[in-house]
């Protein structure tokens, strides 16, 4: 009953936030493309919080939106709420954080990818991949039709072998009662791959009318908001508040006596759940004498009446959920309109991917998102692009994309991932990254917009001004340093803000390194010559203001570069290698990292390893050398 | 690990008299020697393959503290192709580790791996083709062995002290990473006053340690010596002998050394450490059992086993089991008491031992004593012990992170006054908190998200 039904450079297997970003990604990089998913009603849908951003998150989001990704405009043309996070900190961990109008956040995006050129949508669940001499060459959906193409992506999230669990209740079901894939997970199987189990939850949502606000402290956006994209330069969207409530000692006594009917504890779920997002139960129980947990009422969007409850993920039974949702104050006859539950899931051992993303095990094939272990509506975007891009490059013959740890969130992510793999849902912390200041919210386009342009999908006008941009900051920084000054001249300034006067000459950057003095305030004494706008202005101050610290990491990357511009061979047989310990033997022909550097981060590969790998390779570089010579 | 960073060791054997000769390589090595060098010529407009007289200074006290010739040799014309500085100085212990010591204390350069000098003389294609195998031999060989000592040191009283200053740093880390990754969470903000104040408490902390570094108590240098042999066949006697001190007891009741004794002596320049531990038998006295593990310890620890055996009775069952033990270590085999009629049978021991490794001696009548100093010489100069103990070599690498992380915790503290932000603060106590852990050997860095998970309650 087969039938051939298409045939593309990419085809695309899920419309989740990782399908999304890599369908559009191979599409605009010239591939003709087809995405296909159970159901295209759920195109970027948030079966969880209806928000965006955060620490870590939302830097991910400003990288896609560098990159030339979708997620950043999006979510600007479809935010409630908008609010920067970490202001009271250091410019590298502000973060970004967006309350979505969920369902127009979906329609939105549903309705950018029908207007792209080279995408196709279909509605249809994918049950096989088709194999040809090892290669992934297409799919083979339910109904019977036969999709081939030069690369395959997977971004089926949390489908595979769905199973939802709410209290003695369990079922097969994808999220939000969708339908789950079994065929695939089944078929991913028997070609070899090892698969895990993950869980993860979500909480219940209420109804809007039925809540008591004046019980809860408002939670309100950003009066002047700023934005993910940096396309997007203003927006008249109504912000919509958030509303914090927290648990009583009700909640808690009404947890621990029903822990027998908790799934989590009972033994009914056998996936491995995230330390960073625990259910309600788990933290009652792990955090016994917190006497209460935060609880933030969040709208799902502006045409409805459902609220999101932050904090309450659970997988209790319907009805002590709702005794539950009762006991917390605001909440006494608040109405439940979905339950909240557990959700078990197969996913792939990550290790099991190449930085690009693409398998080991079956050339052509790419896999991104949460079915990668990952938890996270930007994590899962942050690989879909990366994929998309790859897939795109392989159809034209290209060497892969892969970003450096030092480059961006996405490169830490993925590389944590492929190198050493996950034992729970993977989540993105700022302190995952070394070099945290190098990779801030405010400088993702002079780290990532080059290389958007490079491979197509930064169009010329937004790279010409990107340029400007970076070419006005250089000036103005140089400006400063040039300027020189004399006491009288910046004393008054100095004494009026409380800061030590200087005794002899200096110049106006040092002046900018102290804390106290700001970029308006050395404007406001020696304006410059060229207009900079507030993204240029806030540029130089932070690479003035933390030119030492910043420096000092460089200098630290500059040396990792090396290790990472060691390439190794795919040829290279670890077994063969003469000293090499059992363990990193062992742990290298697993991972088969394509540098030096990833060998590196490889745990159970030591210094004395890696040094025996670098003489290993050079000897077989210098006799094949004489060889060929 | 890095492949081009800037690393020093100490390239000779660490004996008394004659030189010492420290060997710098990598792209700082030329400026950061010029930091501590006043000489005629500065170091850096120097040419290469020259010879420099002077003295090492101390760059915070601006004292003399070694008189050093020093050579240049600029890339690609040296041992590594790398910029090498070669420090010569007067040999003793104490000077080398005063140069070395100021070295390792500038951020740019750090204490070599074992072969590491000898790997990148291979990698920039200095070393020929066939010694590839001998250079992996040794970077696993020399290793394997450097592993096994900090593995000792992890379960001793330094590594007590580093795991309580780590736990106040990752506590205090784990605090701001959680107030940076979860802005909105009702924990209460950490403040530059509360980072403030752990570092100065881990700062002396660390001071305390290296006080008690400098005074020697906890870290020793020597070629490590284990006296072994079953009770009363003259263990302590052979000590003091060696010591010309009277510090062990020494009476003919079998089993008064209870504990591990250790003394400090060289030996025609050699310097070693020498262990007297309580005889190796069974015992079920509880005391005497304390002192017989250390003793199995110290035989562990040691690069060189002197076996004591008493000429005047046959081998006993206890020697054999012990010989067993030790056979392929390096070892001498001391049959004392010739002074008395012989019983012990000579042939056994040829069976498992050299000829040189044999020594006869009487401890009573000092006959043969000098006999055995000049079988140790010959093991250390025939290159068959460690030349450069291991154990020093770490602990001039502890001393060095000691101080690295000190200065790491001083400038975390100096930001806060000027009021850097905390997760700037941050990256000067995580380093602290990293070079702390490399002296016990632990890097792990989930550690700390570990922490952050098991001291707050988070989730959505």
């Amino acid at each position: 009953m087969g039938y051939t039904a298409g045939s593309y450079d990419v085809i695309v297997v899920g419309a989740g936030h990782a399908g999304v970003e890599a369908a559009l990604a191979a599409a605009r990089m010239g591939c003709s493309t087809l995405m296909v998913t159970i159901n295209l009603d759920m195109i970027a849908f948030m079966p969880c919080n209806p928000s965006i951003g955060g620490p870590a998150k939302g830097h991910v989001v400003r990288e896609i939106d560098a990159l030339g990704g979708e997620m950043g405009r999006n979510i600007d043309k479809t935010f409630i709420q908008m609010r920067m996070l970490n202001t009271g900190k250091g410019p590298a961990v502000h973060a970004l954080r967006a309350q979505a109008d969920k369902f127009l956040y979906q329609h939105t995006m549903k309705e950018t990818m029908e207007k792209e050129p080279n995408l196709t949508m279909r509605q249809g669940m994918v049950e096989k991949l088709i194999v040809e001499n090892g290669e992934c060459v297409g799919v083979i959906t339910k109904t019977g039709a036969e999709y081939r193409a030069k690369s395959v992506v997977l971004t089926t999230g949390t489908y595979l072998r769905g199973k939802i669990i709410m209290g003695e209740l369990m079922y097969e079901s994808g999220p939000n009662n969708q339908q789950p894939s079994v065929g695939l997970a089944l078929h991913l199987k028997e070609l070899g791959f090892d698969l895990v189990r993950f869980k993860t939850g979500t909480p219940p949502r209420v109804h809007k009318d039925t809540i008591d606000f004046s019980q809860t402290e408002i939670q309100p956006g950003d009066e002047k908001p700023k934005f993910f994209s940096y396309e997007t330069k203003g927006s008249d969207n109504e912000q919509l508040p958030c509303w914090l409530t927290y648990t009583s000692i009700e909640t808690h006594e009404i947890i621990n006596g029903n822990l027998h009917r908790a799934p989590m504890f009972s033994g009914v779920i056998e996936g491995t759940g995230p330390r960073y997002c625990p259910s309600i139960e788990d933290k009652i129980v792990r955090f016994s004498d917190k006497p209460k947990h935060q609880i933030f009422l969040e709208p799902e969007g502006k045409n409805t009446s459902e609220y999101y409850v932050q904090g309450l993920s659970t997988s209790m039974p319907e009805d002590v959920q709702l005794r539950i949702l009762r006991s917390i104050p605001g909440l006494q006859n608040v109405e439940m309109m979905r339950t909240g539950y557990a959700i078990e899931y197969d996913a792939m051992v990550p290790t099991q991917l190449w930085p690009s993303l693409e398998t080991k095990r079956l050339p052509g094939l790419f896999t991104a998102g949460q079915l990668n272990g990952t938890s996270g509506y930007e994590e899962a975007a942050g690989q879909g692009i990366m994929a998309g891009i790859n897939a795109a490059r392989k159809v034209q013959g290209k060497d892969p994309v892969i970003l450096n740890r030092s480059e961006g969130y996405i490169g830490v992510l993925i590389d944590d991932l492929v190198t050493k793999g996950t034992n729970e849902p993977y989540r993105l912390l700022t302190s995952r990254a070394e070099y945290r200041l190098l990779l801030r919210h405010d400088n993702a386009d002079l780290r990532l917009t080059p290389i958007g342009y490079e491979i197509g999908l930064i169009k010329e006008d937004r790279y010409l001004n990107f340029l400007d941009k970076k070419a006005k900051v250089e000036a103005e920084i140089e400006r400063l340093r040039a300027a020189k000054v004399k006491p009288s001249e910046v004393n008054p300034l100095l004494e009026s803000i409380e800061s030590a006067p200087i005794q002899d000459g200096s110049n106006l950057l040092t002046i900018l390194r102290r804390p106290e003095v700001t970029y308006e305030m050395i404007h406001t004494l020696s304006p410059s010559e060229v207009e900079l706008d507030e993204e240029m202005r806030e540029q130089v101050e932070i690479q003035v203001k933390y030119a030492g610290y910043i420096e000092k990491q460089l200098v630290h990357v500059e040396r990792l570069q090396k290790m990472e511009k060691k390439k190794i061979p795919d040829t290279i047989a670890y077994e063969d290698i003469q000293g090499l310990a059992i363990e990193a033997r062992q742990k290298l022909s697993k991972i088969r990292p394509i540098s030096i550097g990833q060998a590196s981060r490889i745990s159970g590969v030591t210094p004395a390893d890696i040094s025996i790998l670098l003489v290993y390779m050079e000897h077989f570089n210098r006799v094949t050398a004489s060889r060929e010579g | 690990m890095m492949l081009s960073d800037t690393i020093a060791a100490i390239s000779t054997a660490v004996g008394e008299g004659g030189i010492a000769v420290i060997r710098v390589s990598g792209p700082e090595a030329i400026s950061e020697a010029a930091k501590l060098l006043r000489s005629k010529v500065k170091l850096t407009e120097a040419d290469t393959h020259t010879v420099h007289y002077g003295f090492i200074m101390d760059p915070q006290t601006q004292e003399k503290v070694e008189e050093v010739l020093v050579t240049v040799m600029r890339a690609p014309r040296s041992f590594t192709m790398e910029d090498v500085v070669e420090i010569s100085t007067h040999g003793g212990v104490i000077s080398v580790k005063r140069v070395m010591d100021l070295l390792l204390q500038q951020p740019a350069i750090r204490l070599a791996e074992p072969g590491e000098f000898t790997k990148r003389a291979f990698l920039n294609g200095r070393i020929d083709l066939s010694q590839a195998e001998a250079v992996i031999d040794l970077i696993r060989s020399k290793s394997d062995r450097a592993f096994s000592v900090a593995l000792k040191q992890v379960e001793g009283h330094l590594s007590r002290e580093i795991n309580d200053m780590r736990y106040t740093l990752v506590e205090t880390l784990a605090h701001i990473e959680v107030n940076i990754d979860y802005p909105e969470h009702d924990v209460e903000s950490m403040t530059s006053e509360f980072i403030k104040e752990r570092c100065s408490k881990v700062i002396s902390q660390i001071e305390r340690l290296l006080k008690t570094a400098n005074e020697g108590k906890i870290l020793r240098e020597g070629i490590t010596t284990a006296i072994v042999g079953r009770p009363n066949v003259g263990k302590s006697s052979l000590m003091n002998a060696l010591t010309r001190e009277n510090k062990a007891i020494v009476t003919d009741i079998p089993g008064t050394t209870r504990d591990v004794i250790e003394e400090f002596v060289t030996i025609n320049n050699i310097p070693l450490k020498l262990l007297d531990t309580a005889g190796i038998r069974e015992t079920l006295d509880v005391v005497e059992r304390i002192g017989v593990e250390r003793s199995k310890a110290a035989v562990e620890e040691a690069d060189l086993i002197l076996l004591v055996l008493n000429g005047a009775e046959p081998l006993h069952e206890d020697e054999l089991a012990l010989i067993e033990g030790i056979r392929r270590r390096q070892v001498l085999v001391l049959i004392n008491k010739t002074d008395l009629p012989q019983e012990l049978n000579r042939e056994v021991l040829r069976q498992y031992f050299e000829e040189g490794q044999i020594v006869e001696l009487s401890v009573k009548t000092r006959d043969g004593l000098e006999r055995l100093e000049d079988a140790i010489s010959r093991l250390f100069f025939g290159g068959k012990l460690e030349s450069g103990d291991l154990t020093y070599v770490s602990n001039v690498r502890h001393i060095a992170l000691l101080k690295k992380a000190k200065q790491s915790l001083i400038e975390a503290y100096e930001a806060s006054d000027s009021g850097i932000p905390i997760d700037i603060m941050q990256i000067d106590v995580r380093l602290a908190w990293e070079q702390l852990g490399e002296v016990i050997g632990d890097s792990a860095p989930d550690a700390l998200l570990d922490q952050i998970f098991s001291q707050f309650c988070l989730g959505k």
